[in-house]
Parts: C-alpha cells; sequence; structure tokens
C-alpha cells in the first residue's frame, strides 16, 4: 500500500464516515503536492484520529485558531512525505470537542496547551491538568483569544507555581527527586519529576513551560518581515528552519516564487544550521559521559564553523539571514571557494575523531543499549528527527516532501533500529556527512547561477488567509501555521517544534534506566524548551 | 623508633602538614593542566585553584534553614580529619613521630571519619541530591575500603608492620627487587585512589550534571569558606593518595635523615614522582569515558581482587625467600 493510497484511503473512510464537511471553511494556502486540506465536522474530532490510527498515519500536531465567527480546529496527519490538514469550525455554546489523545498519546500536551492558551475545551481526554499555564494569568484568561490585551498591565512576581499535580507512585522505598527547573549547569529551564526505587527510574514527569515567552501572541499585528525575525527566535539554535518556513508560508500565501539561487542559499544555510548543531550534540553527549576529550574536540570545529557564519553573515547562528522573498546576504564567489575548503577541511577532521567514537570500548559501555526507544514507541508517538531515525522511523520532510532546493537533489537518509544513545549518536554523524554532500551539490549548482542584487522590493500583501508550511530542522519536521488579515497583518501564528514529540519520547526512553544516566539520555535527545514553551 | 618529645621532629610534621595544604591545590591544577594539553587546549594557570580558593574563603556563607549544627561543623571536620590522615604520611622523610602513633589502619580510619560526616551533612540539609550522593559515596567507600586494606596488609606483611615508615623503610632496604606483591599491591591502591578521591571514571570532578554526580552531590548545598574547607579538603586527599603510593612504591630519594641536603632531595624526588604521577592520571582520564555507576562495584572488586592476589603471591611466592 503506498502511502498516497493511505491518506486517500483515510479520506475516504473519513467520507463513508460522514465526517466531513461538503464545504471548505477557509482558504488554506499549502504546498499541494503533499498536502491535502479537508473540512471536518468538529462532533467527529476524535473518530477522525481512531480513522487515521487504523490507517498508519503519524499524527503531526493540532492547533486552534480564533476567527470572527467561532474558532478553527486544525490536526496534520502524515504518511511517508504526504499529509492531510483536517479542519473543523467550533463555537463557545458548542459540546467540548473530543479529544484525539486517546488515539495518539502525543495530542495530550498539545490540547492542554490549546486550552491553556485559546480555552478549547475537550472531552474524553484523562488529563486535564494546565500546561502552558503557570499561574502567570488566571484560568478563565485565554491569552489567544482577541479580547486578551497584547501588552497587560500585570506588574510584579508571577505566583509561585508549586502545586502542580504530578502523578504518584507508591510503595517502600519509592522516592521522588524533584530536578530543576534551575539546574546545576547553565541549561534551559525545565522541571523533572524522577520517581525512582534506589537507582532505577521508575518514572520520569516533565513539566515545562518556563521558557514560555507568548510567541503567538506576540505575532499578532505584525507584518510580513517582522513575523520572519520573530520565527526566527522560537527556538535559537533552529532559526534558520523556523525562518525558513515563515518565510515560505507568507510566499505561499503571496503567491510569490522564489529564485532557485535564493532557495539554494537558503538550503545551504539550513545545512549549516545542522552540521553545527550535531556537532554539538556529539561532543555533548560524550561530556555527559565523562569523555569531555571528545566534546572540546567538537567545540573547536563547531567553533570554526560558526566563526564562518560570522564572517558570511553577520550572525554566528545565522539568526535574521532569511527574509521574505529572499535573504539578506549574497554568497560571494570568493566566500563559495572558502565554504567548500571549510568543507573539506571539516570531513578531513571529523573522520578521525568519528573514529575513536565508534571504536571507543569505555564510551560504549555507556552509550550502547542506555536509553532504549523502540520503533513502536517512537512511530505511536509520531516523533521525527534524529530520535525517530535511530528508531527505526524514516522521515526526513527533505526527502519525502521535497520542498525548495531539496526538489533536485539527490540524497539518501539513514535510519538505524537500535533506539539507544549510541543509534541517536551514530545518526547524527551520518547527518553531517549527508549534509556536507547536499552543500558540496548546492555549492555546485550556485557556481552555475549569476549573483542577484538583493533589491528593497515592497513584498506583496498575502491573499490568502491561511498558509501552512513544512520544513525539515535539524530536530526534525517543524510546522508553521500563518492566517493573516485584509491588510496582510498576521493574526495567527502558531510554530510547532519536534520537541512536542521527543520529550514525551524521553519519558519513555528513560524508564528501566538509572537515575545518573538520565543526563546522557536527555543530552541524546535534545529537545528544545523555548520551541516547545512557545 | 622517633622520640616523641623531639621537638625538632613536632616541626617537621608541622612543616608536612603546611606543605600538604599548600601544595594539594597544585597538585589539582596539574592534572587539569596536563588534561586541557590532551584536549588540544591552553589550560588555567597552575595558581588557579588558590584564586578559587580565596574566592571562596572571602564570600559570604549561606546555609539553608534546614541544616542542622551538623552542616556547619562538617567542613570544619572533614578538613581536619583529612589533614591529620596526611600527617601520617610520609612526604620528604620516612621517620615522624606521627607515623609512630598512627599506623596505616589509623589513617584508613581518618579518610573513613571524614567520608561519614560528609555524608551525613549531604542528608542532612534534606534534598534529593545530597541523599542520592551520601548513597552512592556509601556504595563506593564500602567496597574500596576493604580493597585498599588488603592492598595495605600486602604491604605490611611484607615489611612485618602496620607503620608506614616501616614499609617504606623495608622497600628502600630491599632494594629494587620487582616482586608481584608489590605489583599487584600498586595496582589495587591506583584502583582504590581513582575512586576514593572522585576521579574519572568513577566520578567526575568536572561536572555539572546533578544527576550524576556523588562528591559534588553532598557539597552542592555549600558556599562561602564551608564550600573553600570542601573543596581544599579533597585536593588534600589527591595529593595524599599520590604521595602514598609514590613514597611506598617508590620510596627512592626520601630523607632517611633530617639533614637539609636529605630534604633537598626529598623534596624534588616527590616533586618529579607527583608530576609524573599526575601526568598518568591525566592521560587516564582523557582516554576513558566515566563508567556507568553499576561498573563502579566490579571496578572496585577489581581492586579487591588484585590485592587478594598480591597477598596470595606474597604469601606462595614470597615468604620462603
Amino acid at each position: 500500500m503506498t502511502s498516497n493510497h493511505r491518506i486517500h484511503d483515510f479520506v475516504s473512510a473519513l467520507a463513508a464516515a460522514g465526517a466531513l464537511e461538503p464545504e471548505t471553511l477557509d482558504e488554506v494556502a499549502v504546498p499541494e503536492a503533499y498536502v491535502t486540506v479537508k473540512s471536518l465536522s468538529v462532533e467527529h474530532w476524535a473518530e477522525a484520529a481512531r480513522l487515521a490510527k487504523a490507517h498508519g498515519l503519524r499524527w503531526a500536531g493540532c492547533w486552534a485558531d480564533e476567527v470572527s465567527t467561532g474558532y478553527r480546529l486544525y490536526v496534520l496527519l502524515a504518511a511517508n512525505g504526504q499529509y492531510v490538514l483536517l479542519v473543523a469550525a467550533w463555537k463557545e455554546d458548542d459540546m467540548p470537542v473530543p479529544s484525539q489523545s486517546t488515539s495518539y498519546p502525543a495530542a495530550s500536551r498539545m490540547e492542554r496547551h490549546m486550552h491553556d492558551l485559546l480555552g478549547i475545551p475537550w472531552q474524553g481526554t484523562t488529563d486535564t491538568r494546565r500546561w502552558t499555564r503557570h499561574r502567570a494569568w488566571e484560568a478563565d484568561q485565554y491569552p489567544l483569544r482577541s479580547n486578551f490585551p497584547l501588552q497587560t498591565d500585570k506588574t510584579g512576581h508571577t505566583p509561585v507555581d508549586n502545586h502542580y499535580p504530578f502523578e504518584p507512585i507508591q510503595g517502600d522505598g519509592i522516592y521522588e527527586i524533584p530536578v530543576g527547573p534551575v539546574h546545576a549547569g547553565i541549561i534551559e529551564p525545565g522541571h523533572f519529576r524522577f520517581q525512582a526505587a534506589g537507582e532505577p527510574i521508575l518514572r520520569l514527569e516533565e513539566r515545562l513551560g518556563y521558557v514560555h515567552k507568548g510567541i503567538e501572541k506576540l505575532a499578532v499585528g505584525r507584518d510580513a518581515d517582522s513575523l520572519v525575525r520573530l520565527a526566527g527566535r522560537v527556538s535559537g539554535d533552529s532559526t534558520v528552519a523556523y525562518a525558513w518556513a515563515a518565510a515560505m508560508a507568507i510566499e505561499q500565501a503571496s503567491g510569490m516564487a522564489v529564485s532557485p539561487r535564493i532557495q539554494l542559499i537558503r538550503g545551504l544555510l539550513a545545512e549549516r544550521e545542522r552540521v553545527a548543531n550535531h556537532l554539538g550534540d556529539i561532543g555533548a553527549i560524550c561530556n555527559d559521559v565523562g569523555f569531555a576529550f571528545a566534546h572540546m574536540q567538537c567545540q573547536a570545529l563547531r567553533e570554526g564553523w560558526l566563526r564562518r557564519n560570522a564572517e558570511w553573515t553577520g550572525h554566528r547562528l545565522l539568526m535574521d539571514v532569511i527574509k521574505p522573498g529572499g535573504i539578506h546576504c549574497e554568497l560571494s564567489e570568493d566566500m563559495r571557494a572558502r565554504l567548500l575548503d571549510d568543507h573539506e577541511q571539516l570531513r578531513k577532521e571529523i573522520r578521525p575523531l568519528f573514529d575513536i567514537l565508534d571504536d571507543h570500548p569505555s564510551l560504549e559501555d555507556r552509550l550502547l543499549t542506555t536509553g532504549y526507544l523502540s520503533a513502536a514507541t517512537a512511530n505511536e508517538l509520531g516523533v521525527t528527527g534524529y530520535v525517530g531515525k535511530a528508531s527505526g522511523q524514516n522521515t526526513d520532510v527533505r526527502h519525502d516532501s521535497p520542498y525548495g532546493p531539496y526538489q533536485n537533489l539527490q540524497f539518501s537518509t539513514a535510519t538505524l533500529e537500535a533506539g539507544d544513545v549510541a543509534a541517536r549518536l551514530a545518526i547524527r554523524q551520518m547527518e553531517i556527512f549527508s549534509s556536507l554532500k547536499l552543500m558540496q551539490d548546492m555549492l555546485e549548482k550556485l557556481a552555475q547561477l549569476p549573483e542577484e542584487q538583493m533589491l528593497e522590493q515592497d513584498f506583496p500583501t498575502p491573499h490568502v488567509t491561511g498558509s501552512l508550511a513544512i520544513v525539515d530542522g535539524w530536530r526534525g519536521e517543524i510546522l508553521v501555521f500563518l492566517r493573516f488579515d485584509q491588510q496582510g497583518k498576521v493574526v495567527r501564528f502558531f510554530p510547532r517544534d519536534p520537541s512536542w514529540f521527543t520529550w514525551p519520547a524521553l519519558e519513555r526512553i528513560v524508564l528501566g534506566n538509572i537515575v545518573p544516566d538520565f543526563p546522557v539520555c536527555n543530552k541524546s535527545v535534545n529537545a528544545s524548551y523555548s520551541g516547545h514553551d512557545l | 623508633m622517633a622520640d616523641l618529645l623531639n621537638l625538632k621532629e613536632w616541626v617537621a610534621v608541622l612543616g608536612q602538614l603546611l606543605m600538604f595544604a599548600l601544595a594539594a591545590p597544585m597538585l589539582v591544577a596539574w592534572v587539569k593542566r596536563v588534561k586541557c594539553v590532551l584536549q588540544n587546549r591552553k589550560g588555567p594557570s597552575l595558581l588557579q585553584p588558590y584564586r578559587d580558593l580565596s574566592k571562596l574563603l572571602k564570600k559570604e556563607v549561606r546555609v539553608a534553614h534546614t541544616a542542622s549544627p551538623l552542616f556547619r561543623a562538617t567542613p570544619y571536620l572533614v578538613f581536619s580529619a583529612v589533614l591529620v590522615a596526611a600527617s601520617t604520611v610520609p612526604l620528604l622523610q620516612v621517620h615522624l613521630p606521627t607515623t609512630a602513633l598512627a599506623d596505616v589502619i589509623v589513617l584508613v580510619g581518618f579518610l573513613a571519619l571524614a567520608r561519614f560526616f560528609l555524608a551525613l551533612a549531604g542528608m542532612d540539609v534534606g534534598t534529593a541530591f545530597g541523599g542520592m550522593g551520601a548513597s552512592r559515596e556509601m556504595l563506593i567507600s564500602a567496597l574500596a575500603e576493604p580493597a585498599m586494606l588488603m592492598a595495605i596488609f600486602t604491604l605490611t606483611m611484607s615489611a612485618h608492620s602496620t607503620n608506614l615508615s616501616s614499609v617504606i623503610q623495608h622497600v628502600l632496604d630491599t632494594g629494587l627487587l620487582l616482586r608481584p606483591s608489590l605489583l599487584f599491591a600498586l595496582l589495587a591502591l591506583l584502583l582504590v585512589a581513582i575512586a576514593e578521591t572522585g576521579r574519572i571514571p568513577v566520578d567526575n570532578p568536572a561536572t555539572h550534571l546533578e544527576l550524576t554526580m556523588v562528591h559534588e552531590a553532598m557539597i552542592l548545598e555549600y558556599s562561602g569558606r564551608h564550600l573553600a574547607l570542601m573543596e581544599w579538603a579533597a585536593q588534600i586527599k589527591l595529593l595524599l593518595y599520590g604521595v602514598l603510593i609514590s613514597n611506598v612504591f617508590f620510596p627512592w630519594g626520601i630523607a632517611e635523615t633530617a639533614t637539609a641536603p636529605a630534604l633537598a632531595i626529598g623534596a624534588l624526588a616527590i616533586l618529579a614522582k607527583l608530576v609524573t604521577l599526575g601526568m598518568v592520571l591525566a592521560v587516564s582520564e582523557t582516554l576513558v569515558a566515566k563508567m556507568r555507576l553499576f561498573r563502579v562495584p566490579a571496578f572496585l572488586n577489581l581492586a579487591f581482587l588484585l590485592g587478594l592476589l598480591g597477598m596470595l603471591s606474597y604469601v606462595i611466592l614470597e615468604t620462603s625467600l
């Protein structure tokens, strides 16, 4: 059964169940080659998830949006690079929406997020605890609704969030370890509640939301340029991917084509971001098991890479390089040659380093079989990116649903079945090599395209109300949903980070491991706090 | 046997104590420095630990309000216990009145005393990390102590004395003779020293990951001069093990009389030995990753086994000599 058939069969099954609305609710611009949009009646919301599960679809995120006539609910489902976007209308006096979390466990937190921010009530869900709301606003206030002010007059301290009901385990000798949100090292804030018997972990429950910045609300009223800048700050380490996705959504909505040269340069930037992050992660994983040597070597390589970024674009992490309709910096012939040299140099330096990592008994002892994520669990949670690839989930947007420059580039994606920390490390190593190959091809193609003048052009007003873009960030599949008003200003921005799925995966990964192995499990997943807390 | 009432000898003991306290940060700095070089880094100055200690000594002490008086007393207890333990290990000269008073079993006892209070203080505040660190420390030390005693018994059996001075004198007298029992004891003691001083692969002194810590987790709640004393005590402990291993197994150069030239040679000799030992430690720490916690028992069982083999080979091979 090919993927096309799977989506097609699912849509037919929905139609047969009488779940589809005959007319389109709103206009949503999507990459038509691989995304279909269907309108669903809201009472069939959970039914749709059940059917999707039966058809083996991956659940790729849900979000909601306030419109003049009520609310819109969106859910994106996927199978091997083909997507279907279901849209449903809901009004405040309607029944609570039947939850999809019974079919897809990963839906739970996103539904709780939707409840905290937009007040969508859920029915049939097992978990109704608040998620994003840390008492910074009242339980009956919903920041994303239009009646909630963009600037609140609330000042002073937010009340302490110390009564969150963690699920307890009872029994002899079982104790709790609360960790964070303030940690001994300098990392992002998140709270981890372990229940352990001696050293083995019985349960881990995450409590996130400490870096909630109100990004979705901050986007309201922005123009295209300013929105792309904001998108670049959803998660600082994925700034290229988010800016690109936001720019793609805007370009799609305004019907603007981007030249092949700009596409290639964007691809180059995205791959540079991927390589820098993977290098950092490989070192950090080794450092977490006390192998500082590899950490230092990777840090040095990453530093050289980032300095080249700064030299080329003016920003080490490539922030604000992509803009709607284009990019902010051209690639000169001289810089192109330097990048080619860099790639050759990096290849030469990582080979022996990776050889050490691959064949180091004391490192193997720590990484092999540690933090195992089964293919079945990865599939159930819909994990993408290196975490998914290490557990047999072959999803890569660049390959499965090629966009921009990837349409004309050949490359293969690798998956492993082992699902442990070592596999997640190995996938990162492979991705560095495949990115180097991709960048090589991109630079070769760029040599044949003349440099373009970066003109300050007037950006066309988006003429479709909604737009959805899907790109592959270094962590995995990233979605950006945008909706514009008549003047082309943003009224809804929803970025969905792959971390929405890798965070729940981490809770399962640590089971059966011992407490001191948690840091390396966590590092091997390296989910984003900022991208998730929004 | 040294004269217990000889004032000059007690001055020597005090001098040794001072040297232990002052030189300890330098050894840590040296190991760090070599590790940095091995990782293609520049590394901090050898004076950095002194700067850190003096900074901490000047800082205000913050104590959790759940802490009992034990928590405040522990840094002083630990520091003194380790320092007294250090006074029983001959540094520059073989014969010290303290070695006559306290033999090697007392040395192990003082270190155990320090550890006992350290673990209590770790649990005192009531945070999860302190308790976790204390439980891990006890796991490690329960296995390390027998291994250490076994290694030391091998030595004392061949020297027919538990007095460290006599042991060293014995090794000096018998000369450079490759004896399997000594080799096994050396290997056992090296492994024990790594575990007891919290070095890689047993514990990582440089870690910032609270969940993986052992020693660091117990002192996580300390600040200011309390923290300085705890850190300093840990540094002295590393030096103590370094000197113990160097002087017992490679005693050449140590002063047998308390004359100025002999002491000077002794000082140079111990410096050279520690520099070498520090390099060995740095290389081994660079080469291996930290062990999974549940591998540590196997590591220490190996140490125990080596100690046992040492003793057996002494009984079987060397008693007839």
